[in-house]
């Protein structure tokens, strides 16, 4: 019964997707509210019975209903609560299911919060929003039923893939999601104005809180995907310019390109027709990155040849969506009217050059991504493009858009003086040749790149603090008074610096892991001492213990540095007899942003125990900087003149443009 | 094949086998120079049966005999290329990570800087079109049209209007 209710729900809300993605047009085209106010409770109503859905998935994971093919392929009875429930979502049909629960989730919260959008336009948008929702659920209805049964139930489930069995599992995917399907929004926005051939001032002011919410957590879903990577595989790799990754990726550069010309765009009227078109493409990579996910082609174009219900159903929608948008664009786009001028030296000059700069590197990963694949469609000749690739062409692009970075917050709007702001920076710049020295004088002959890239790093750093100090008129005037405007600083103002630092901050640990990393392999056996970095990690012996649905084997070693002892490492190594599979537990000790990595291979006969033993330096700076680039969204989300819903504070919004 | 499963949670049937690690200790060479070197060139080689691994990373066995064999070459003698063009022989351009540059990559490796190349002319051409549209617009808006001038000269009494005075010298 409760799959069939489940399945039902998801019927259910797929009739009110079809309900809402044709009636409030009409209303809107008529300028009958009725029609159009439909909208929002088709939206509401939406996600009540998705969402009834997914606990209704849910509900079968954690009671182990075997006679459902998704929970008997992806569950075990012995599996650990927390893991029933991730499970959910650790498979296709279950991520589907919650791809769409919060694409209903972002149309309720319009529907909810946008009581202050123009009605035509909400009508308008909240209608977009249902094409894509009811595109997916036939997709789910039609070859990716989670609901359906067995007709003679097994007793036993096949248990989850051992890898995912993890709490990164409860975090990363449903962020990601958030991430990709929240650029719906803008999505929805951006065609709602082409449909209505009407875009100003106040659209920007919506559609920017939204793809704000969205990169927000693409970001942390991107990050907590790599440290999960990092911890998980045991050999410390934390990104791979794997497609599944660089899926992920794309609609992070377009949305923070789109991110940054929105601002333009709010501010100053410009760049409208590029803002609408980023919007369409930033969604349209998050469905690129649906379908390469979801299809299979990745794994080989053939296995997407031999089964291809879903891969081309996926690219069908992908093909209407994105052709369709695009075709709107072609044909609505010349008559918006274009904004204010600006000279190219201006606030508005430096965030050109960012977009051109994030755009050109997306072209890059989309390339390299996309190329193999068509390059074996057309000539059946088979290439490879990955990391190396990637470092070489991706890497050089962000050198100059870094070097911009500190520039662009201290250029005043329509017209401004690069010569003013390279004197306010003039400390940045030398913080940043100083430790370039100080590290050519430390590591002696070392590589060259890495000082560079981190007096790099530094100088985005140092910039952003010149930028706050210039604000606040710190060590100009009293230090009281600096704290107190530091307080009357809009909150945006200090997003914009945090976001910038994250930056700034985690290429510091990029370089530093890449280049400082010390690593030492080899077969231990009990009592015997190795030596990485300095510490000295003694492996004083291996146990056995029983999980709850597997076997581990436990290492203990004794880590000191200098003579001083520290806390025990215990990695481990667990073997899964359901799907007669292994995973490596690896062992961090943290101290200050660097790690010690410690990670199990296989036994030998004579007692003995591979053994990979890292040390990172100021690796932890790797998410540290996402993870401030996040909280500088958030802050930045929590502006009043931002807020999602706000009203329009007129003359506030003046007065404080005024002070910035 | 684990890293995939494991970044977006997706195929979670891929079948996964024991999970050795990538570079075992028995592969090592004695030669640290030696061995550097063959790290180095394990990143740039891919371990063909695995997604997009490269194999220094994988625990495939294909990619340990991979690395063996780049281990036996390196023993042997041979240069860092030699060892590239013995695998490309064997294993097709498949292998290297990094495509070489030929007419079937060319597009590939040039697309990066044509983009943006292109984005930055197209921006430049665009926003002097632009400033010019607007320039004109604005001057058109100042001068006066014919009917304008004709009502001008009504207003005006007929009377010629007054050059503006030659300045002097």
């Amino acid at each position: 019964m409760i799959a069939e209710a489940g399945h039902y729900a998801l019927v259910l809300a797929f009739g009110l997707a079809l309900i809402q993605s044709v009636v409030p047009i009409v209303g809107a085209r008529r300028g009958d509210i009725a029609l159009m106010e439909m909208a929002r409770s088709t939206a509401l109503a939406q996600l009540l019975f998705v969402g009834a859905s997914f606990c209704l998935l849910t509900a079968l994971h954690v009671t182990s209903d075997f006679s459902v093919v998704n929970v008997f392929e992806n569950s075990h009875s012995a599996k650990p609560l927390l893991y029933k429930i991730t499970g959910v979502w650790g498979n296709h049909e279950g991520s589907m299911l919650l791809w769409v629960s919060i694409l209903a989730l972002f149309g309720a919260m319009v529907a909810a919060f946008g009581t202050n959008l123009p009605v035509s336009l909400r009508a308008n948008v909240l209608a977009v929003q249902a094409w894509v929702a009811g595109a997916f659920y036939l997709f789910i209805l039609l070859t990716s039923n989670p609901f359906a049964r067995i007709a003679q139930p097994p007793i036993e489930g096949r248990d989850l893939n051992p890898i995912l069995q993890d709490i990164g599992l409860a975090v990363h995917p449903p962020m990601l999601y958030l991430g990709y399907v929240g650029f719906s929004i803008s999505f929805s926005f951006a065609v709602a104005a082409l449909l209505e051939g009407r875009i100003d001032a106040a659209w920007a002011r919506w559609v920017r809180p939204w793809t704000l919410v969205a990169w927000v957590f693409l970001t942390l879903g991107i990050a907590m995907g790599s440290y999960w990577a990092y911890y998980e595989l045991g050999w410390g790799g934390w990104w791979f310019w794997d497609p599944v990754e660089n899926a992920s990726l794309m609609p992070w550069l377009a949305g923070t390109a789109l991110l940054h010309s929105a601002l333009v765009m709010e501010k100053r009227n410009a760049l409208k027709v590029w803002t609408i078109l980023l919007s369409i493409l930033t969604f349209s990579l998050s469905l690129l990155g649906t379908f390469l996910v979801r299809s299979g082609v990745l794994t080989s174009v053939h296995a997407f040849a031999t089964d291809p219900a879903r891969g081309v159903f996926i690219l069908l929608i992908l093909c209407i969506f994105i052709g369709g948008s695009l075709a709107l664009y072609a044909l609505r786009a010349p008559s918006l009217k274009q904004g204010g001028l600006f000279a190219p030296i201006s606030r508005e000059g430096a965030l050109v050059l960012n977009n051109l700069f994030l755009t050109t590197a997306c072209a890059t990963v989309f390339v390299g991504t996309l190329y193999p694949l068509g390059l074996e469609v057309l000539t059946s000749e088979k290439i490879s493009v990955g990391a190396p690739f990637f470092n070489l062409t991706f890497g050089p692009l962000f050198v100059p858009l870094l070097i911009a970075v500190p520039f662009g917050p201290l250029l005043p709007w329509k017209r401004g003086d690069l010569l003013a702001a390279s004197q306010r920076l003039t400390a940045a710049g030398i913080a940043a040749l100083v430790a370039i020295a100080l590290l050519f004088a430390w590591q002696r002959g070392g590589p060259m790149l890495a000082p560079l890239a981190i007096g790099l790093a530094v100088w985005v750093i140092a910039g952003v603090l010149s930028d706050i100090a210039e604000r606040t008129g710190l060590f100009r005037i009293p230090f009281s008074v600096s704290l107190r405007r530091a307080r009357g600083l809009p909150r945006s103002a200090w997003g914009t610096a945090f976001a910038h630092a994250g930056l700034g901050v985690a290429l510091i640990g990029v370089v530093c892991e890449t280049t400082w990393n010390s690593e030492y392999i080899a077969t231990m056996k009990p009592d015997q001492v190795a030596r990485v970095a300095g510490y000295e990690l003694k492996l004083e012996g291996l146990t056995q213990r029983q999980g709850p649905n597997y076997r581990e084997t436990l290492a203990q070693f004794a880590v000191s540095l200098d003579g001083k002892s520290l806390p025990v490492m215990t990695p481990s190594k667990r073997s899964f007899t359901t799907r007669g599979m292994s995973t490596t537990e690896a062992a961090l000790l943290t101290r200050g942003a660097s790690q010690l990595y410690v990670s199990l291979g296989d036994a030998s006969a004579d007692g003995g125990i591979a053994v990979r033993i890292y040390h990172k330096p100021l690796v932890l700076l790797i998410w540290w900087g996402p993870v401030l680039m996040a909280f500088g969204g958030v802050l930045s989300l929590s502006d009043r003149r931002l807020r999602v819903g706000a009203p329009k504070p007129a003359r506030a919004a003046r007065a404080l443009q005024a002070a910035e | 094949m684990k890293r995939w499963s494991i970044i977006l949670a997706l195929a979670a049937t891929v079948a996964i086998g024991s999970l050795a690690h990538a570079v075992q200790p028995d592969e090592i060479m004695e030669d640290p120079v030696k061995e550097s070197r063959a790290r180095e060139l394990s990143k740039e080689l891919r371990c063909m049966v695995c997604q997009n691994q490269s194999i220094d990373d994988s625990d495939a066995p294909l990619a340990r005999d991979l690395r063996l064999l780049v281990r036996e070459r390196i023993a042997a003698g041979d240069s860092d290329s030699q060892v590239i063009e013995f695998l490309v022989a064997r294993y097709g351009e498949f292998v290297l990570l990094k495509p070489r540059f030929n007419p079937h990559t060319m597009l590939l490796w040039l697309l990066p800087p044509l983009a943006l190349m292109g984005g930055g002319i197209a921006l430049w051409v665009y926003s002097d079109r632009r400033r010019r549209a607007v320039v004109s617009e604005r001057e058109s808006l100042m001068k006066l049209s014919p009917d304008e001038e004709a009502r001008l000269e009504k207003l005006l009494g007929a009377e010629p209007v007054p050059q503006p005075e030659e300045p002097h010298p």
